[in-house]
């Protein structure tokens, strides 16, 4: 497997290309309809805009990364992808944001299997106060997906492979999972997305809190499960975006700035702002 | 300075730097005045159980532990047996926390999880008063409505419908065992619903956060946040029955006070409390009275530990003192 | 549009709706309990309700009677407890926050708050040890006492609470002056925590004013008005226990409207102290 590696300070010299409003990133099949599909998305914390006139799509089996600075917005659009931010209190958007082709603000969506097709790892990891077992098999149970224990174990036997955690854990499935490391409680987080088969992956800082190795093992896995899942990964390690993804947004102070492919982004970026973020100029 | 306080054995030279670590004589008599107060207050407490162990010696020698088995109680014949108040005390406080760990959970859960901000603060505010009415209040509440409304109303469709039970027979007056227990548990309700807020307030968003993106209901989501809080919860419920097992102006005034082990909950029955509070200045002779204080003893050592186990599982789970605070 | 996958979605959203709304109703109960004891107790205590009724002694049945000597009583034996509890409530407070350090703070911390979990009608049989016997008669100082030790773990852990939320900051900027630790504990500290301990010292009184089982064998109860310190003294929840438990529909009436009393007191303080509080956070 191969890691891409960081293109420091050897900037190509600014091509100039015709001004382009449109920060679509043309599809390679364009009959493909994108897996996710935004726009003009404006939200609101109370009074305060975070997200101003965000378009973009979001091609399927793709690991896209979203960058800037803290507080840029990337999270909070992460999380309007799923709808996590109907949790908090006070806030408001406008704008559509589809997924398959269906609005998901539209009223009478269902937010639960809304959530079974989208899912999430948080950035810090958070597994149940309950054994490996029943963490990684909590969304099996309560979404009713399998109909035996047999169906069930093989499941979460399938979900522990796939986040590259089942030959740590498969002698102690019943023990608790706050026992694990941190690197390992996140990919059982991980693991436990996975169980329910989404379709999209939604990823906050998923290695922010871990040390150098638990993150690149994280890395491999995101390398892996591109085969499968349309992979969103929001990072402030702009390397990390560089390894990782395939395309990469780059967010300021709540608009979008830029959507390109990955290599393109980090040698030669359409928007000045981009180039002097990822140059380190500021944030 | 850390030297005296880690061992028993205090160096004579040491008593300088307890008294006064920094040295400043105003410190030196600060410090004693505090201590020496605390201490009082402490030895004050060893006194209780002291006095109540002196004064209850000579029904410990009379009766030994016959006493908690015995199954009369009779001040005439000098024969005193307790099992008819640790019976009345156990049931009344059982039936309390049947009906009121639900409801209790219940406000706990809608104040948490539920209601909105500007009316989780009153409403919890609302809810907590009932915790300030005293015990003798609802006593009257209890003799001249919630008595004669049972007797009226509810018991007799109890004893219909369940009457084939050993535990709704007999004659209905409106006091006896039921009565009781539901006086206390409305008293006990408040204390346990506060507490049980605190514990789920202690429960970290990213719990509730993980179950959603999972695709959970609020109701499956509120699960969640239960079993992270399932030890404080129990915590909760053990400190109300440390209250309830010492309620004793209420229950007093709707339990019937008859010291008779009977199944059926329209019975009358008798708590310790309530016996001590009946009896302590009736009490003719010195037997009569170390009995009782033995029943003082009991009930001493049983809040106790009750009490003691409560405060264990809470402090462990909220570590502030907000929720034990509430419960005093 | 994303619709749900059938009837097991259905079934999980009706079990969520109903769970919710069964917390609500819980909620509205507990509510609608208080209302309905409060309610019962303005309607019925307001009819006896008078001026008479709250300057007169009991008398006969028949002949009315009031509870003036035992809202007098009850203030009495609220002034000694709190003469003592509260400066012993807080000298605590301040030990377990500022003096007491290590295992040592800690078993004492363990021992006042076995003192909270306490039975009240035990405390009224101790008082009676150590104190009625000897002095062969019920007395209002024993009746204080008894109140006095109910209230110090409350005074003594509120304080303890309101010291300890004191910032750092404020306490070492003071020693950093050279101040010594009483100057700064007494001058510094408590102040900053002054509010705090005056509510909890208002919620002790509240607490107290309301326990009768204590009473019952210290103070025990009087039909006249006070005198000495030394004699019996009537109360106003001992008072209500009488007239509510006698066999007289006049004195069950008398015992509502001293309930009524009883509440407007208690209640007042409570929301008092939670519109003072409130306006801190």
């Amino acid at each position: 497997m191969q890691l891409k590696s960081m293109p420091v300070q050897t900037m190509a010299p600014r091509v100039e290309v015709p001004e382009r409003r449109d920060t679509r990133v043309p599809s390679e099949t364009p009959s493909t309809q994108p897996k996710v599909s935004v726009r003009d998305l404006d939200f609101f914390y109370g009074r305060t805009q975070a997200l101003h006139a965000i378009s973009v799509d979001i091609p399927e089996r793709v690991v896209m990364a979203f960058i800037g600075p803290s507080g840029c917005g990337k999270s909070t659009f992460l999380r309007t992808l799923n709808r996590m931010n109907d949790v908090i209190p006070a806030t408001r958007l406008s704008g559509k944001v589809m997924i398959d082709g269906h609005d998901i603000y539209a009223p009478g969506t269902d937010v639960v299997a809304l959530r079974r097709k989208v899912g999430m790892v948080f950035q810090k990891s958070n597994p149940f106060p309950k054994s490996i077992f029943e963490n990684v098999a909590y969304g099996l149970r309560i979404n009713r997906i399998t109909s035996s224990k047999s169906e069930l174990a093989g499941r979460v036997e399938q979900a522990l492979q796939d986040a590259a955690l089942w030959n740590e854990v498969k002698d102690r499935l019943k023990t608790s999972a706050l026992s694990l490391s941190g690197g390992q409680q996140q990919r059982l987080c991980i693991a436990r997305a996975l169980a329910i088969r989404p379709e999209i992956l939604l990823m906050d800082e998923p290695a922010s809190a871990l040390d150098p190795i638990a993150t690149s093992k994280i890395e491999e896995l995101i390398f892996d499960l591109k085969k499968q899942y349309t992979i969103v990964i929001v990072t402030h390690n702009m390397q990390q975006a560089a390894r990782v993804s395939d395309t990469t947004a780059f967010f300021l102070l709540g608009k979008l700035i830029e959507v390109n492919a990955t290599e393109k982004m980090f040698t030669a970026p359409n928007e000045k702002l981009t180039e002097d973020y990822i140059t380190g100029r500021f944030g | 300075m850390s030297v005296a306080t880690n061992k028993l054995r205090i160096d004579v030279r040491d008593w300088r730097r307890i008294l006064s670590p920094t040295g400043n004589p105003g410190d030196a008599v600060f410090r004693v005045l505090m201590t020496a107060i605390t201490f009082f207050v402490v030895a004050i407490v060893i006194g209780m159980v002291l006095t109540l162990g002196a004064d209850s010696m000579q029904s410990i020698r009379h009766f030994g532990w016959g006493f908690l088995t015995g199954r009369e109680w009779n001040p005439v014949r000098g024969n005193f047996g307790a099992l008819p108040f640790i019976y009345g005390t156990l049931m009344s406080s059982l039936i309390a926390l049947l009906i009121s760990v639900p409801f209790s959970l219940g406000i706990a859960i809608f104040l948490v999880e539920q209601a909105p901000h500007y009316l989780a603060k009153p409403v919890g505010f609302v809810v907590e008063l009932l915790a300030a009415i005293p015990s003798v209040v609802y006593g009257v509440w209890g003799i001249f409505v919630l008595a004669p409304f049972l007797r009226v109303h509810i018991e007799p469709k109890l004893a219909a419908l369940l009457g084939w039970t050993p535990f709704f027979q007999g004659q209905i007056t409106g006091i006896g065992l039921l009565t009781g227990g539901i006086i206390l548990a409305i008293m006990v309700t408040p204390i346990i619903s506060a507490v049980v807020r605190d514990v789920l307030s202690a429960v970290p968003g990213s719990q509730r956060e993980a179950a959603l993106a999972l695709g959970a209901t609020k109701w499956e989501m509120i699960r969640v946040v239960l079993v992270n809080g399932a030890p404080g919860i129990a915590g909760a419920v053990i400190l109300g029955l440390g209250r309830a097992l010492g309620e004793t102006m209420a229950v007093t005034m709707v339990i019937g006070n008859r010291p008779e082990i009977s199944l059926s909950l329209f019975a009358p029955s008798y708590t310790i409390a309530s016996a001590i509070a009946n009896e302590f200045t009736e009490a003719t002779d010195d037997l009569y009275l170390s009995a009782l204080v033995e029943l003082g003893l009991i009930l001493f050592l049983v809040t106790f530990v009750v009490n003691g186990l409560a405060r264990i599982l809470v402090w462990n789970v909220t570590r502030k003192t907000g929720g034990l605070s509430r419960a005093a | 549009m994303i619709t749900y996958a059938g009837r097991a979605d259905r079934s999980r959203r009706i079990s969520s709706a109903l769970m919710t709304s069964l917390t609500a109703l819980c909620t509205l109960l507990a509510v609608g309990a208080l209302f309905i004891i409060l309610a019962y107790i303005a309607v019925q205590g307001i009819g006896s309700l008078n001026l008479q009724f709250l300057i007169d002694s009991p008398r006969p049945v028949g002949e009315g009677g009031g509870i003036g000597n035992a809202i007098l009583g009850s203030l009495v034996l609220l002034g000694i407890s709190s003469a003592f509890g509260l400066p012993i409530g807080i000298c605590v407070g301040v030990y377990l926050s500022e003096v007491g350090k290590g295992r040592l703070a800690s078993i004492v911390r363990f021992i006042v708050d076995t003192l909270t979990g306490i039975p009240s009608i035990v405390t009224g049989v101790f008082v009676y040890a150590i104190l009625v016997l000897p002095m062969k008669h019920f007395s209002a100082f024993a009746g204080g006492v008894a109140l006095a030790l109910i209230m110090v773990p409350i005074v003594a852990r509120t304080t303890e609470e309101m010291l300890k939320l004191v910032p750092h900051s404020l306490r070492e900027g003071a020693l950093a002056l050279g101040a010594p630790q009483w100057r700064v504990t007494l001058g510094v500290i408590l102040p900053a925590a002054a509010s705090g301990i005056a509510t909890g010292a208002m919620l002790a009184i509240a607490r107290v004013s309301g326990e009768t089982a204590p009473l019952l064998f210290t103070a025990f109860g009087s039909r006249f008005f006070p005198t000495s310190l030394n004699e019996p003294i009537a109360s106003l929840t001992v008072q209500i226990y009488n007239y509510a438990l006698s066999p007289y529909d006049e004195w069950h009436a008398l015992a509502w409207a001293a309930t009524l009393v009883l509440m407007t007191l208690i209640l007042g303080i409570n929301i008092i102290v939670r519109v003072l509080t409130r306006r801190k956070f």
